[in-house]
């Protein structure tokens, strides 16, 4: 525990911070889609008269597709980007894997 | 009360025990790595019981009492609101990653301070993150203790006191017998209770209430707009609601219970797995949480203390001795949350405070000693706040949450994905953060129609950038730890 200014790590070098630097901006698209659907649908079905709405499985449409789809959608592709993009990295200093 | 919903309780007070105790031996088998395991479990979790103890602390009193409660009076728009959680389940554990792991084990960082003190290499630093995390976090402890007891007392009868210290002797046996290991493996259990409780009460509400269709055209017939995502008196416009996505959603990546479990699991399996199953359960008990709320109205109208809606919904639908087996997992959720604020607390005073700058060369014995007392000390100095919680108490609370997120959201990303970012960018956004959250909240609140957290947000932001431009010259930065 040596603590004198040369505490800094360059964020950039280390080949595994490139993965997980894409997978940090994966997370970010993908609470862009989330909240997209989610905002989309509730306003987008839910803002006109309520006369005019109409039901699934006895609930409003605007809620089954923003709250209910919304979160399957999520789901699906939460498993589709861990499976198809996630890589397998060591957390310890010893073995630094080359990937370039 | 009812003696089957007691003995279904206390049954499961009973198995805590069991398992912190059990717990415990690992504590003492490893002497070398005290502070490592009792405040990280040796960073050794897997991903089904990171998901979980994710879970169970987030969702705490707040979701599984405080929600329902509020969803009854608003109707879907607050289960609207509440769904902006389901982004906590993925964007914490892939935005904070694979690289706070790293970085946090290159540190040899065992609690968010450590993290900060290390990269921003800075004692300023470091103490304000303790005293915020000490402040913050306690009050929003003491607030989750007065939940707890006051749910003991409407379940089992007994006076307000001696709820409390039932609660407060379960919570503290626990934490200063099994430290972290004992509470994420309790947590798991919690989150389980929570998943299963959860899907009970909404088929048995379903029931009740002559399926949803029915419900559905009750609610119309009672208000129109608790069908809509406006609330009950169209009060909850899309900015508002849309800024919770800020406090509960994105803004958890700051809370520091929850970056002390982003940097304690065992491998990237362990992430991929909690990822997956973090997202589903964290939905589903969200979604399925705040439906009871909306779907217990037409069952039981006119309830007027919000709160008590989850647990009359549990036995109004549910035969008593499964009620009270189901009605343990509000408890656990508040339990979970005050176990891990508890834990958190005394590593600040112990780890960030008291190694760092008071004792650095205590010894493994006397660090143990400290950690057990300080931790036992904060137990017993909560429960004498919520025996007669003074009012400034809850109003911290309020926004315990928001003012840690002002707080880190910024030193915490900035300084894993920028280089240039330096202690005066660090510190500065900390206390613009803080400072003019207390401030909006208290005499500003909501500007814009946004909750108060955003602009705080926005201000550290900028603060953070300008601070470290100007302090920081541009130049090539290299060497690692």
């Amino acid at each position: 525990m040596k603590d004198n200014g040369n505490d800094r790590i360059d964020l950039h070098t280390d080949p595994r911070f490139k993965i997980a630097n894409r997978e940090a901006l994966i997370g970010v698209a993908l609470v862009i889609i989330n909240f997209l659907w989610w905002f989309g649908f509730a306003y987008g079905l839910g803002s006109g008269p309520i006369e005019d709405y109409r039901f699934i499985f006895g609930m409003p449409e605007w809620f089954v597709y923003s709250c209910i789809g919304g979160f399957l959608l999520m789901v699906a592709l939460v498993i589709f980007v861990v499976k198809v993009f996630f890589k397998d990295v060591s957390f310890e200093d010893e073995e630094r894997e080359d990937h370039t | 009360m009812n003696i089957a919903v007691m003995t279904s309780l206390f049954g499961f007070l009973t198995l805590i025990f069991a398992i912190g105790f059990w717990s415990s031996r690992n504590v003492n088998r490893k002497g070398s790595g005290f502070l490592q395991e009792y405040f990280l479990g040796s960073r050794e979790l897997g991903g089904f019981i990171l998901a979980m103890t994710m879970i169970a602390t987030y969702g705490s009193a707040s979701s599984f009492i405080g929600g329902p409660g509020v969803a009854y009076t608003q109707g879907l728009g607050w289960v609207l609101l509440a769904m902006a959680q389901v982004a906590t389940g993925y964007f914490v554990l892939m935005v904070l990653g694979k690289k706070f792991a790293i970085i946090a084990r290159k540190y040899n960082a065992l609690t968010l301070v450590d993290f900060l003190r290390r990269r921003y290499n800075s004692k300023w630093v470091a103490l304000f993150s303790a005293f915020s995390i000490i402040i913050f976090l306690f009050s929003a402890m003491a607030a989750q203790w007065v939940g707890g007891a006051r749910l003991i007392e409407s379940l089992t009868g007994l006076t307000y006191t001696s709820a409390l210290f039932i609660f407060a002797i379960a919570v503290l046996a626990y934490v200063i017998i099994g430290g972290f290991r004992a509470v994420v493996i309790t947590d798991t259990v919690q989150g389980v209770v929570m998943f299963f409780g959860t899907l009970i009460i909404l088929v048995g509400t379903i029931i009740a209430g002559g399926g949803i269709t029915n419900i559905m055209s009750d609610l119309m017939a009672e208000n129109p707009n608790l069908v809509t995502p406006f609330g009950h008196d169209g009060s909850l416009t899309p900015a508002y609601v849309s800024s919770f996505w800020i406090l509960v959603g994105v803004g958890v990546i700051a809370l520091p219970q929850v970056t002390v479990r982003a940097m304690s699991y065992k491998n990237s399996q362990a992430m991929h797995r909690a990822l997956i199953v973090g997202t589903i359960v964290v939905g589903f008990i969200m979604l399925g949480m705040h439906l009871i709320g909306v779907f217990a109205r037409p069952i039981l109208p006119g309830v007027d203390v919000p709160d008590q809606v989850m647990p009359m919904i549990a036995m109004e639908v549910l035969p008593p001795w499964l009620a009270g087996i189901v009605l343990a997992a509000p408890l656990a959720a508040i339990m979970s949350t005050v176990d891990s604020l508890l834990l958190l607390v005394s590593s600040a005073v112990v780890k960030d405070v008291y190694i760092n700058y008071v004792k650095p060369d205590a010894s493994n014995e006397r660090i143990k000693k400290v950690s057990f007392g300080v931790t036992a000390i904060l137990g017993i100095l909560v429960f004498a706040m919520a025996l007669s919680p003074p009012d400034l108490l809850i109003w911290l609370n309020l926004f315990a949450f928001g003012g840690l997120e002002a707080a880190f959201i910024w030193p915490v990303i900035f300084g894993l994905y920028w280089n240039r970012a330096n202690k005066y960018g660090a510190l500065s956004s900390m206390i613009a953060g803080v400072f003019s959250y207390v401030l909006i909240h208290q005499f500003y609140p909501d500007p814009f129609g946004m909750h108060s957290v955003v602009l705080p947000v926005v201000l550290s932001f900028v603060v953070f950038v300008v601070a470290t431009i100007v302090t920081e010259p541009k130049q090539k930065l290299t060497i690692d730890a």
